[in-house]
């Protein structure tokens, strides 16, 4: 019967959960072990306490990591989501056809490789690439820039095409939800006077609370991991100024050896994202 | 009430929106056939007609081996992944047994782990093993993540729509396996789709780990590739154009081919509660 104990359980799990600790876990768990030490990880290791992370607090460029990760969130989570919330309110009364294509469309950007993407936007983000000739054409030639080589505009740069490839799916996702919310309740809604802000924080907003949930823990993960887009289009420069948590971990651990620190880092970015997810899992049920 | 005016301004903001995102990957594709080596990267449909460049790109970048690679890599991956989180999720699902909050609850954090925070031990401990440069120091971690949100999605499957069904089989005396096999495995096919559809993109895409655990040896994945022919052709923006095309090509071909599959695993957090 269902809910009966049984042994053979342990058989059904056995594989998966093997793979997992051998390969996902252990390892985790011997990251936080190596984040204690310092050393090459192939002499003898070090013990020094929690030097790593007081570095991690008091080193501006590995503190710097986490402010830029923190500000790739509003270009890879708030823009996507204010941008998706403005257009799902608008067209909550449009049902429209063909939505497989829009679709497909929308998500295409999250599901091509993160590399392609940085190869793709390293040139159209080159100083005589197609933005800066755009800007030209239409007579704003004084905003062109060399974006990734300049240290004010290299990191919105990187976010503006996190922006590109979250807008999207995003999107999609809201209206999926939009459409979902019963059309009585925008009439109920317009009955009591409500004008289109009330009513976008009556109706729209509370409709599409799950679907913000999601936008928001697909979004906030990415921008706090981005490493492939980081490592193509400006290995962290120019200068540090996009130096993010993962690209540190790997710089330090494969190109100067700094194990330990690497890991210390590893751990650090992994409380940031099981923290930043369960602040947004809260929220979400608190507004409920 | 909708208004044929709302329908119209629904079908533009959405083609807008569908423009945007598509816009950049045209012009890649138009870029892709330009004259290749010229610094110049303004791109001109009209001349846009250098088709060699893919024959080019292929055999100087050795794509061709590098999507070997990664088909091997990716099909292992999605196969055994896909298999292995049946039986996990069955069981998290609907037995009972010490443990079994617990363990699922280390599982599903795989889901939130960024690879980044273990890549140090688990190449220290492949390199000591000496597993490291070959497939199965892809693979082996790649299932790892898989089978994380692989066990979490099936579980949620079987809860939703198998306990009154394998009720009556286990009533009609089968046993677990047979339950299974014979009566839900039938049933799951879609979620079993979806979740392959989303190893696939995933593990295709991947580039830290097989960066990392493929670096003294001859193999690369097609994602490596690109980035190592990108690394040495910086501003040959045609080949490079071509490059990214080939290396997204058999994700946007799975992708168009089974569309549904994949909205459905990214919708489906909003669908349930």
């Amino acid at each position: 019967m269902p809910g009966e104990a049984r042994s053979v359980a342990y058989l059904y799990i056995l594989p998966a959960a093997l793979i997992y600790a051998l390969f996902v876990f252990i390892p985790f768990i011997h990251s936080i072990y190596l984040s204690f030490f310092k050393g090459n990880g192939v002499t003898r290791m070090e013990f020094v306490g929690i030097d790593n992370y007081i570095d991690i607090v008091t080193n501006p460029v590995l503190r710097s990591a986490f402010v830029h990760a923190f500000e790739l969130i509003v270009f890879y989570s708030l823009i996507p989501i204010a941008i998706g919330l403005f257009l799902a309110s608008v067209l909550h009364r449009s049902r429209i056809r063909g939505v497989a294509f829009y679709r497909t469309a929308l998500f295409l950007p999250y599901v091509i490789a993160p590399t392609a993407i940085a190869v793709i936007w390293r040139w159209i983000l080159a100083p005589r690439g197609p933005l800066n000739s755009f800007l030209e054409a239409v007579g704003l030639g004084a905003l062109a820039q060399p974006w990734l080589g300049d240290f004010t505009w290299a990191l919105p740069s990187v976010g503006m095409v996190g922006t590109w490839v979250m807008f999207g799916l995003v999107l999609a996702l809201l209206l999926a939800g939009v459409q979902k919310i019963p059309l009585e309740l925008y009439e109920a809604a317009r009955l009591d006077g409500a004008g289109p802000w009330m009513e976008f924080r009556a109706v729209t907003l509370p409709g599409l609370r799950y679907e913000i949930v999601v936008a928001l823990v697909l979004t906030v993960t990415a921008a706090l991991r981005n490493f492939d887009i980081i490592y193509v289009m400006t290995s962290g420069g120019p200068g540090n100024a996009t130096v993010v948590p993962s690209y540190l971990v790997y710089q330090q651990a494969f190109k100067v050896a700094q194990i330990g620190a690497a890991a210390a880092m590893g751990t650090v970015l992994i409380a940031v994202i099981v923290a930043a997810n369960l602040l947004i899992a809260r929220a979400g049920r608190r507004d409920a | 009430m909708i208004s044929r005016r709302d329908t119209i301004v629904g079908y533009l903001v959405l083609s807008l929106a569908a423009l945007i995102s598509l816009g950049p990957l045209l012009g890649v594709v138009i870029l892709s056939l330009g004259e290749p080596g010229k610094v110049g990267i303004r791109i001109d449909i009209a001349k846009a007609t250098n088709f060699g460049n893919y024959a080019d790109v292929w055999e100087k970048g050795d794509f061709g081996a590098a999507i070997q690679t990664s088909a091997i890599i990716t099909i292992v991956v999605v196969v055994l992944s896909v298999a292995l989180s049946i039986p996990a999720g069955y069981a998290f699902a609907l037995m009972n047994f010490p443990g079994r909050t617990a363990i699922f609850a280390l599982l599903v954090l795989g889901i939130l782990m960024p690879l980044e925070s273990m890549i140090v031990p688990l190449y220290l401990d492949m390199r000591r093993f000496n597993l490291d440069n070959n497939y199965w120091s892809v693979i082996l971690p790649q299932i790892g993540f898989s089978v994380a949100f692989g066990a979490f999605w099936m579980r949620a499957f079987f809860v939703q729509s198998a306990r009154s069904l394998m009720e009556a089989a286990w009533i009609d005396g089968a046993n677990t396996w047979r339950t299974l096999t014979k009566v839900l495995l039938p049933l799951a096919r879609p979620q079993m789709l979806t979740l392959a559809v989303l190893f696939f993109v995933w593990n295709w895409n991947d580039f830290l780990l097989p960066l990392v655990m493929l670096s003294g040896s001859d193999l690369q994945t097609a994602p490596m590739a690109l980035v190592n022919f990108e690394g040495a052709r910086r501003t040959d923006f045609a080949y490079l154009g071509a490059a990214s095309l080939i290396t997204i090509a058999p994700v946007i071909i799975v992708f168009m081919l089974l569309q549904r599959s994949f909205t459905r695993g990214i919708l489906a957090g909003s669908i349930k509660e």
